[in-house]
């Protein structure tokens, strides 16, 4: 029987089951067709308001979902922090509710503390979408990592997939997780004990510390970025450290099998976790993430658009 | 003269070592000597229809304690009145079964001079239905930096000194505010967290904060200061009391400690063993507090402290918040849940009948005597002469919590819709009922 989508919200891939996941990706398939046409637009969400509202700041994810909600025909507003009244004190709620009796349908989110979508789900009748939650959840950066891995490799159960870097504090990390993990694959993280705690394998989850070991078995390497400017500086002791422990380098890319897919969420720090030529070569597929992103963010907003009835 | 007699009860006064059948009588305010319950027993019987002056109180099926005593209560005034007053904050102990409470020193101004100490007791006598005992801070404006005028606090009449909410970082500070305390024989209540180790963390570092990608609080963050404390305590031979105990490792710590002599101890909230960081799940801010709700092996391990008398003190660390303060992201929510309503008899519940850990009289005497011991304060015993603070507790009585009919003035409680058996039911404080239910 075919699954039907139910939700008015997406806040992560937790909660979503494989048939879910799986109904995403199928149509994420036809809209991408969309973006193929002389006209890219398609009516499915006329007359519907859509709402960014980046509470962190952002630029890829916003506008690719301001890209997206356009080829659906909806009405797009963006709302920064530094625009928004939380400037002025007013609590995210209130915000939120504002935006709603101004007849938004569908708010997609962006903010710095974990279950802030969460939070506003639960108390708006609009559809949110969760655009990044903190170090909690970025469900359609993991949906589109999915969509480009299904497409370059036709099937996700059973791959080896190891994603690289700073996990402890990315929410990409843990959308690919658990989206990974339903799908079947199986799922490595590397990086330094600092960034990669133990904890993570009661997720299901291997760790391994040393990258060498585990990149001539994988079929995919998903390499994070490292936020240095974000973190504090005693997770490890230098960018150079890091990179020589842990860089995607020409050197160590050459242990790789020649299908294995080469993957980033952006924006990438070249010569930091991976090598220029690395990033620009044949097996890296970072710009159909960029163009998956959109066909995924295209049929979120149609499946949960079509939910939502405040 | 005023007189009431408690007929039929089952009086449990731990510090006298009673538990038994008997009437208890009140005169003047006082417990009275048990040769004038018979007295006031014919006094009432020859009364015949006409209207007693004796209130005679029908306690049958019920114990009657000492008054209750909570040594960690933040009441919010002065400062933040939204939150609570001393009023308001006075009712939900005697709600709760309080007849004495101590008040933490985290107001604005916080209490880390005499002038705030008086105005927190010329209010609580103003308003308050309970005794409210003020605690004054450790350091100057909590900050960690200075010790607060610690002597004249005394003088002010503070019953102990804590920075609560916060955690003196420096070590040597800590030890000077110790040994200085040490000449007023005032008892030094530590919240233990070492800032460095928790950094940011608002929930417990475990599985759930690996999950859910909430900044984690370790325990060690709190161990480390049990430690620290221990140490302290030993050095200056002076009484060091950890609030809110929540993780195994400080219960190892503290058995260790206590088993050779050392002047420490622990108290226990009821969150820390009604609730673990699963709770946390759905982002509720309701289940937030410092320290957070740990794992199980934690709560088994506060379980066992409290069966083996490691942890001797039970509180409720009652932190009132306004809705529109905690109904925010999780992050920048504030810490603390209330719990003087709910503390008695979730203790009862789960100690007593669920966990069958410690029996009732044992509850009482963490909830009487051992504080009162600790504060030196001439409280918890139903001793003739002793003020009549009297609580009566129906420990089979079940009920179900319902934040809306709380008496204290915040409604952020985890408890709310739960099913309890054990409570109090009658609340008298130097005689007088301050609250029934």
């Amino acid at each position: 029987m075919k699954t039907r989508w139910t939700r008015k919200d997406l806040l992560g891939l937790r909660e979503l089951s494989a048939d879910e996941i799986n109904l995403i990706l199928e149509t994420a398939d036809a809209f991408k067709q969309v973006g193929t046409r002389e006209i890219k637009k398609v009516p499915a969400l006329r007359g519907k308001t859509l709402v960014n509202f980046f509470v962190e700041p952002s630029t890829r994810t916003r506008t690719s979902f301001e890209l997206a909600a356009s080829r659906l025909s909806a009405d797009v507003i963006n709302i920064s922090a530094g625009t928004s009244s939380l400037a002025k004190g007013e609590t995210l709620k209130d915000t939120a509710k504002v935006l709603e009796a101004n007849h938004a349908d569908i708010i997609v989110l962006r903010h710095s503390s974990a279950g802030a979508s969460e939070f506003l789900a639960q108390r708006l009748k609009s559809s949110v979408i969760n655009a990044g939650d903190g170090a909690h959840e970025h469900p359609t950066q993991g949906l589109l990592d999915l969509y480009t891995i299904r497409e370059k490799r036709n099937k996700i159960d059973n791959l080896k997939v190891v994603i690289v870097g700073d996990i402890l504090f990315s929410r990409v990390a843990r959308s690919n997780i658990f989206g990974l993990l339903k799908l079947g694959a199986r799922v490595t993280l590397v990086g330094p004990s600092t960034l990669v705690p133990r904890e993570f394998e009661k997720l299901g989850v291997s760790i391994s510390h040393k990258i060498d070991n585990v990149l001539p078995d994988a079929d995919v390497v998903n390499l994070l970025r490292i936020q240095h400017e974000r973190q504090r500086k005693e997770y490890f002791p230098s960018v150079g450290e890091y990179t020589q422990l842990f860089g995607l380098t020409k050197e160590r890319a050459k242990l790789l099998k020649p299908d294995c897919l080469i993957m980033h969420p952006g924006p990438i720090n070249r010569g930091v976790e991976i090598d220029s030529e690395v990033a620009d070569g044949l097996q890296s597929v970072i710009l159909d993430q960029v163009t998956n992103g959109l066909a995924v963010r295209m049929a979120v907003l149609y499946l949960c658009g079509g939910i939502a009835t405040p | 003269m005023s007189a009431t007699i408690i007929r039929n009860g089952r009086v449990v006064d731990p510090a006298n070592k009673r538990d038994e059948m008997v009437d208890l009588a009140i005169v003047d305010g006082k417990i009275a000597q048990r040769s004038e319950v018979s007295r006031l027993r014919q006094a009432t019987a020859s009364q015949g229809g006409k209207k007693s002056e004796v209130e005679e109180i029908n306690a049958k099926g019920l114990i009657v304690a000492p008054g209750l005593i909570d040594m960690h209560v933040h009441l919010r005034e002065p400062g933040f009145s939204h939150k609570e007053t001393i009023e308001s904050g006075a009712r939900a102990a005697a709600a709760g079964g309080f007849t004495t409470i101590a008040c933490m020193p985290n107001s604005s101004p916080p209490a880390d001079n005499p002038s705030t100490i008086a105005w927190i007791k010329d209010r609580a006598a103003e308003t308050g239905c309970v005794n409210v005992l003020p605690t004054g801070a450790i350091s100057k404006d909590l900050a960690g930096e200075m010790l607060a005028p610690i002597g004249s606090l005394k003088q002010a009449g503070v019953v102990a000194i804590t920075d609560d909410g916060h955690c003196i970082q420096n070590h040597e500070l800590m030890r000077c505010a110790v040994e200085y305390a040490r000449m007023f024989g005032l008892p030094v209540l530590d919240h233990c967290q070492d800032y460095n180790l928790v950094g940011s963390g608002v929930v417990h570092e475990g599985y759930w904060s690996t999950l859910l990608g909430l900044p984690g609080w370790p325990a060690a963050g709190e161990e480390a200061i049990v430690l620290r404390n221990i140490l302290l305590a030993e050095l200056c031979d002076h009484h060091i009391h950890c609030q809110h105990v929540s993780a195994a490792g400080s219960v190892r710590l503290l058995r260790e400690a206590r088993a050779r002599g050392v002047k420490i101890s622990g108290e226990v909230c009821p969150h820390h063993i009604a609730l673990t960081d699963e709770a946390i799940q759905y982002f509720d801010t309701n289940f937030k507090m410092n320290p957070p709700l740990r794992a199980q092996r934690d709560v088994d391990a506060l379980l066992e402290g409290i069966a083996d008398g490691t942890l001797s003190i039970l509180a409720s660390d009652h932190a009132p918040h306004a809705d529109f303060e905690k109904e925010v992201e999780f992050d920048a929510a504030p810490f603390g849940i209330v719990g003087l309503e709910t503390a008695l008899g979730i203790f009862i519940d789960l100690l007593v009948h669920k966990h069958g850990k410690i029996d009732i009289g044992r509850l009482i005497e963490m909830y009487t005597i051992e504080p009162a011991r600790l504060l030196k304060i001439d409280a918890g015993t139903l001793s003739p002469g002793a003020a009549a603070d009297v609580t009566l507790i129906d420990p089979d009585l079940e009920w179900t919590v319902t934040i809306d009919t709380f008496q204290s003035a915040s409604r952020n409680s985890p408890f709310d819709g739960w099913k309890l058996k054990g409570r109090a039911v009658r609340t008298i404080v130097g005689g007088e009922t301050a609250w029934k239910l």
